[in-house]
């Protein structure tokens, strides 16, 4: 327990001041090449997204369903916890994001880091990217494109495990049968964005 | 022909994406956690213009040794330690600095930048001599229990103790508090 005299001190917490240090950190921090994750977040007609890019590039989009929270601790122990919230960083993808979301943008020209998706994951999110805007492929295609026909499976897990949704674009996956099929963002989500590309 | 339905990510076996790991926390929480508490450290120990750049200087090693950090650590204690250090650093500097005509090292008068709320306050507690003005700041800012306080200002636990009582005695002379009804 403080005394008394004391109290204003530490029942004052000088929100404006720690608003502006964090900015001041978020800038220091990147000039001295110690901020190895930065992220923000934006709103879009798919909810809030959460952006998150290494030195790199774009490493991590996440959806609110897959929790913010959940997804910022995985990539402190995947990738490193030297992590603070510093959208500058993060313009570029934000703008590109707004310009996709308006229609006035068929393709990302951002650079990715694919650090998070390995081996026959990372293969199929290269081929995900051959996908052209307001097409479809089935999960199949994409297995024998990936250069194993039975591993339509592994595909659907791929896509599930898409570090990078919207800007990779695993929503053009759809089942052969013609359904919509599953999605990371939801299948509302998937759905929103096949019409958005469709129109 | 039917496809096997892909698997859902809510389906699939536990990944590690799907669980809040038990690793480091992303820095930024720390931020969140302990901002406020090393604010009022720099401010008790160092000229409002002086603090800020103590407080980013402090986080800014915070984060380049954050990946060192051994799990289990208290952060709060580490984050004020590295704040102590860095205080200590200004005053040196400002030790070596050459005195310009009319301003007083320790105290700078600086109406110049950051406001801070409650500053007759603050100057109050900056105004303590030296190891109170420690004590008191470590003890009751940042919440540290005497034995690291002793740690920190190289005094035993005993000692530490003291020197807060003393500090806070000589604040409740230096400022007193309007009476309460």
């Amino acid at each position: 327990m403080s005394p008394d005299v004391l109290a204003p001190l530490i029942t004052h917490a000088d929100d404006t001041a720690l608003m502006r240090l964090r900015a001041r950190l978020a800038q220091e921090s990147e000039s001295a090449h110690l901020l190895d994750v930065a992220y923000r977040t934006v709103e879009t007609p798919v909810g809030t997204l959460l952006l998150v890019a290494t030195e790199r590039g774009l490493v991590r989009v996440a959806y609110e369903r897959e929790d913010h929270d959940v997804v910022l601790a995985s990539v402190a122990a995947r990738v490193s916890p030297r992590i603070l919230r510093a959208p500058a960083r993060l313009d570029d993808v934000a703008r590109e994001l707004d310009e996709y979301f308006s229609r006035r943008r068929h393709g990302f020209d951002l650079p990715l880091d694919l650090q998070l998706a390995r081996g026959f994951r990372r293969t199929v999110l290269e081929h995900l990217r051959q996908i052209g805007y307001g097409r479809t492929a089935s999960y199949a295609a994409i297995a024998t494109r990936a250069g194993n026909p039975t591993a339509v499976r592994a595909v659907g897990s791929a896509c599930a495990k898409n570090p990078l949704p919207v800007v990779v674009p695993c929503h053009r996956v759809v089942r052969s049968d013609g359904a919509v099929g599953q999605y990371v963002g939801g299948v509302e989500a998937k759905r929103t964005l096949l019409a958005l590309e469709a129109g | 022909m039917n496809e096997p339905e892909p698997v859902d990510r809510d389906h699939d076996e536990p990944q590690p994406v799907n669980r809040l790991p038990t690793g480091p926390k992303p820095f930024d929480r720390l931020v969140d956690e302990h901002g406020a508490v090393v604010l009022r450290v720099c401010r008790a120990l160092l000229s409002p213009a002086d603090a800020e750049d103590a407080w980013s200087e402090t986080f800014l090693a915070a984060l380049r040794a954050y990946p060192r950090l051994p799990a289990g650590s208290n952060v709060r204690g580490w984050l004020v330690t590295i704040a102590h250090r860095k205080a200590i650093d200004r005053h040196r500097a400002a030790a070596r600095a050459p005195i310009l005509v009319g301003s007083v090292p320790e105290r700078p008068t600086d109406a110049v930048v950051p406001t801070e709320p409650d500053t007759a306050l603050w100057d109050a507690v900056r105004a303590l001599p030296p190891k109170q003005r420690r004590a008191v700041t470590y003890h009751y800012l940042a919440d540290l229990p005497y034995a690291e306080v002793g740690a920190l200002i190289g005094s035993s636990e005993a000692a530490a103790r003291r020197s807060a009582a003393d500090g806070v005695a000589n604040l409740r002379r230096t400022y007193p508090q309007e009476a309460s009804p």
